[in-house]
């Protein structure tokens, strides 16, 4: 065994260990926590937004900045792709 | 990317529609059913996408060009920052939801708890839907065919 492959078997070793020991950490599946947000939006999103569908009120009311962000992101994305593929067209 | 067989091309037109519909009816339901803007434009430019692949790059750029796709796509992302700042206006904070608790334009507010679901609702949720909505369908569908017609082209230059 090479020294190369020593260090990987060590450092796999440790990332596994780490990893055991946060998914032992983990919070138990399938028990509520407790949390004033959560409970806020169940409760007021009808009142409040008047939409029936509460995640599409997160999104586009409460966390509205979040989905300008996407929105950015997206446009990004486009520009940068057209600009991209504008170039190799006219090669 | 050439056109593909006439079986493929009649099956594509006919499942076409329906795959248009569904995405339509995703993005103009997203404040009463699952879904939304981002969701529904995914299923539109799919659809689009379906077509690109089934009757080539070159008959769907004759079509529809990419110029016209990104004046689409602007002016999605100005309807949607206009609302926003709309909220700030006539509101308090940016991104206020101000259309709610009027009479005639998505301002009614629903009974509280589960019934039966009035479209007529959620202030500005469901523009700022069609607004993401748009802006998805056609910039999705703007990368797809805009790296289509792309190679296609350098393929050929090439031979």
């Amino acid at each position: 065994m090479s020294k190369r492959n020593l260090a990987a078997a060590v450092f796999f070793s440790i990332v596994a260990v780490v990893f055991i020991f946060s998914a032992l950490l983990m919070h138990p599946f399938g028990v509520l926590d407790e949390s004033d947000m959560d409970d806020y939006v169940i409760e007021n999103t009808q009142e409040e937004t008047g939409a029936n569908n509460g995640v599409t009120s997160v999104v586009f009311d409460y966390r509205g900045f979040d989905t300008l962000g996407e929105a950015t992101v997206l446009f990004t994305a486009v520009a940068a792709v057209i600009m991209i593929f504008r170039r190799l067209k006219n090669d | 990317m050439t056109e593909m067989s006439k079986i493929v091309r009649t099956i594509t037109a006919i499942a076409f529609p329906f795959a248009m519909i569904y995405g339509l009816y995703v993005i103009a339901h997203g404040h009463l059913t699952p879904g939304g803007g981002f969701q529904g434009g995914a299923v539109v430019a799919s659809a689009c996408a379906m077509i690109l692949v089934a009757f080539g790059s070159k008959w769907t750029i004759d079509k529809i060009k990419e110029k016209r796709l990104s004046v689409f796509e602007s002016v999605g992302a100005i309807a949607f920052i206009g609302l926003a700042f709309f909220g700030l206006i006539f509101g308090a904070v940016f991104f206020n939801n101000f259309l709610v608790g009027n009479d005639y334009l998505f301002g009614i507010i629903p009974v509280v708890g589960s019934g039966l679901a009035d479209i007529n609702t959620a202030g500005v949720i469901p523009l700022m839907n069609f607004a993401v909505g748009l802006k998805v369908i056609v910039g999705l569908f703007a990368i797809v065919l805009v790296m289509a017609y792309a190679t296609t082209n350098y393929k050929e230059g090439k031979k």
